[in-house]
């Protein structure tokens, strides 16, 4: 299993209550799986997938990765875990927009490793990989939405993470663009062995999942 | 892509942003730098000024007092004229220009004048270590200079540079105004003093002091018809005001120990009353601006902080610890400092050249070493000011380039 998680809980306080964005959740995420989350708008996806991926810090819980555990409390801790171990891919593409797509790679390979040149080679390769090769010195705003999406995509691969993460990825793309960005991440998910935990709206893309959760009210209604 | 890389590429993305952010610590920075380059000439034109009024430190017998130099009684005390040669061995450092004088009251005809003894340059030309001590009344180069190694002023005014008397032959003697009216005599006159006729070479003009009382005659003509051997009642000294303030007077008292030592309080006072109240008002504006400064870089690179929250959760996002945030602010905040402080400089210096000679009429030449200092002060400016946006900045969440605008 490359996650496990334990009676997770995410509670956020508001003005009229506590409520429970996640509430008490267990399960396995085994090694080299593709995880669709599907719920409702507020059902607690996104809330998981940032729990996951480190971003947000936990009320309760345990969370253990590749059989350790992971201090959810430690922001620092949580930095390593992300540029070590996990990649991202958000339906707003997340590119900085003053750089262009080969440095917008750069900039996440430089967290581990400041050679400019290798660094510079690696983010080539993956935008070949990705089908960017003749885009490389483009700014996002100068890619059409499809092409910033695999910019993201080669980014969240910059390090070879083993889980990849990804927040509604397709929300922002066209029906044709969106399965060319689906069949992208299962190519990852089939060659890489990379893990992946997909969040979507989306029945289409649910289906590119071979492990499938559905949560309401921040709890598992369905895992199959 | 290092973090400097992402700095540079960051601040040329945002150009607009950037020249407003650099205006402000520029002009800031070119205030302090006008006013200071401006302040250090004007306390130097001050001091040149202050110089031509005459000497400032009087030594004295131990016994006199200032009264008795200006009363110039039979019997007021004396000291050895050798005492000349101390000073001027001794190389003091702020003594630019020293007069021995023996003075006494003595009567013509049924008039009493003051007879003083002086020494013209060429007597003091003849003795080489004389000159050395600044003896030959030079021109006085603004040696109250507050800053060692900046230029020294000139006097714009040729009628301004003191002038020494050259040659006083034996027989030779220079009057007062009062006096001359007083004994109805003219240049080119005659005049017996203790039975000793002496030629009037020249009148000298009013200047409504105890001189237009005086007759001025060679030092040892004096002391020979006195019959005080080689004594004086003083030494007139031009010391340097910064100088005085430094101590000169106590080393002064440490090579002649039997003497009496003061200054001519007022005009020292002035001096270096307006050298303090220049610094002061620099440091005054330093304060406003390091302040007001600080204030407003802090408020731009809030405003960034804020524009750049989805940019900065992205960064934390793959990876970036708050460490490289604070990298990434503090690096803006001191290239900026560094770019606005040679701005600043240069717009400062500029308008100090520009303005100076229209408004204060006194030339202005570069401070180098202003240059420096801008760039330390626009430099702290900028980081002071960013501390706080940048630390708040290291408090945005990861997930914050997830929430819509």
């Amino acid at each position: 299993m490359i996650i496990q998680i334990n009676k997770l809980t995410k509670t956020y306080q508001r003005h009229d209550g506590a409520i429970n964005a996640v509430d008490n959740l267990s399960f396995e995420i085994p090694k080299g799986s593709f995880v669709t989350i599907t719920g409702a708008s507020g059902s607690g996806k996104t809330t998981l997938l940032l729990m996951l991926g480190g971003l947000l810090r936990s009320t309760s819980g345990k969370m253990l990765y590749n059989g350790n555990e992971i201090n959810l409390h430690n922001e620092e801790e949580l930095a390593k875990f992300r540029s070590n171990h996990v990649g991202f891919v958000m339906q707003s593409f997340a590119l900085v927009p003053y750089l262009t797509a080969v440095e917008n790679i750069m900039i996440a390979l430089n967290v581990k490793n400041s050679d400019k040149a290798k660094n510079r080679k690696r983010a080539m390769e993956l935008l070949e990989w990705v089908g960017l090769d003749d885009r490389t010195t483009h700014y996002p705003k100068e890619l059409s939405a499809g092409q910033q999406q695999r910019v993201a995509i080669a980014r969240s691969l910059a390090n070879n993470p083993d889980l990849l993460l990804a927040d509604e990825p397709t929300g922002n793309l066209d029906p044709a663009l969106s399965e060319e960005i689906l069949t992208l991440l299962s190519e990852i998910n089939k060659n890489h062995n990379t893990t992946i935990v997909m969040v979507t709206h989306s029945p289409m893309a649910a289906e590119y999942g071979n492990v499938k959760i559905q949560l309401q009210n921040g709890k598992i209604i369905s895992h199959n | 892509m290092k973090l400097t890389d992402l700095t540079l590429k960051e601040l040329w993305h945002r150009k607009s942003q950037l020249i407003s952010g650099l205006l402000a610590i520029t002009l800031g920075i070119g205030v302090i730098v006008g006013i200071r380059t401006i302040s250090v000439v004007s306390e130097k034109a001050v001091a040149v000024n202050l110089d031509n009024l005459g000497a400032n430190i009087l030594v004295l017998p131990q016994a006199a007092s200032v009264d008795n130099y200006y009363s110039a009684d039979i019997d007021a005390p004396t000291f050895p004229e050798s005492y000349v040669e101390k000073i001027v061995t001794s190389t003091l450092p702020g003594v630019d220009n020293m007069s021995p004088k023996l003075t006494r009251r003595v009567k013509i005809g049924n008039e009493n004048v003051v007879l003083t003894g002086i020494l013209p340059k060429s007597e003091i030309a003849s003795k080489p270590i004389w000159q050395k001590g600044g003896l030959l009344g030079n021109h006085v180069n603004a040696s109250c200079s507050p800053s060692p190694g900046t230029q020294p002023a000139k006097y714009l005014d040729e009628k301004l540079q003191r002038k020494g008397i050259d040659t006083l032959a034996e027989s030779d003697c220079f009057i007062g105004s009062a006096v001359a009216q007083k004994l109805n005599v003219k240049e080119n006159g005659t005049l017996t003093i203790e039975n000793k006729t002496f030629k009037v070479v020249k009148v000298l003009p009013e200047t409504g002091t105890v001189d237009d009382d005086r007759v001025f005659a060679n030092l040892h003509t004096v002391q020979a018809l006195l019959g005080t051997g080689e004594q004086i009642s003083a030494i007139e000294i031009m010391g340097c005001c910064a100088a005085i303030s430094d101590g000169l007077l106590g080393k002064l008292r440490n090579i002649l120990p039997d003497t009496r030592i003061t200054t001519i309080g007022q005009i020292v006072s002035t001096q270096i009353e307006t050298n303090r109240l220049m610094n002061k008002i620099s440091l005054v504006f330093l304060i406003i601006i390091i302040f007001v400064g600080s204030i407003s870089i802090g408020n731009y690179i809030w405003a960034n902080v804020n524009e750049r929250r989805k940019e900065i959760g992205i960064l934390r996002m793959i990876g970036y610890h708050k460490r490289h945030i604070y990298f990434i602010l503090i690096l803006k905040a001191i290239l900026m400092g560094l770019v606005g402080g040679i701005a600043g400089f240069i717009v400062g210096t500029f308008a100090a050249i520009w303005l100076a000679p229209q408004f204060a009429g006194i030339q202005v030449s570069p401070i180098y070493t202003l240059l420096l200092i801008s760039i330390a002060i626009s430099i702290v400016i900028s980081v002071v000011g960013s501390i706080i946006p940048a630390y708040m900045a290291g408090k945005i969440e990861p997930f914050s380039n997830m929430q819509e605008d």
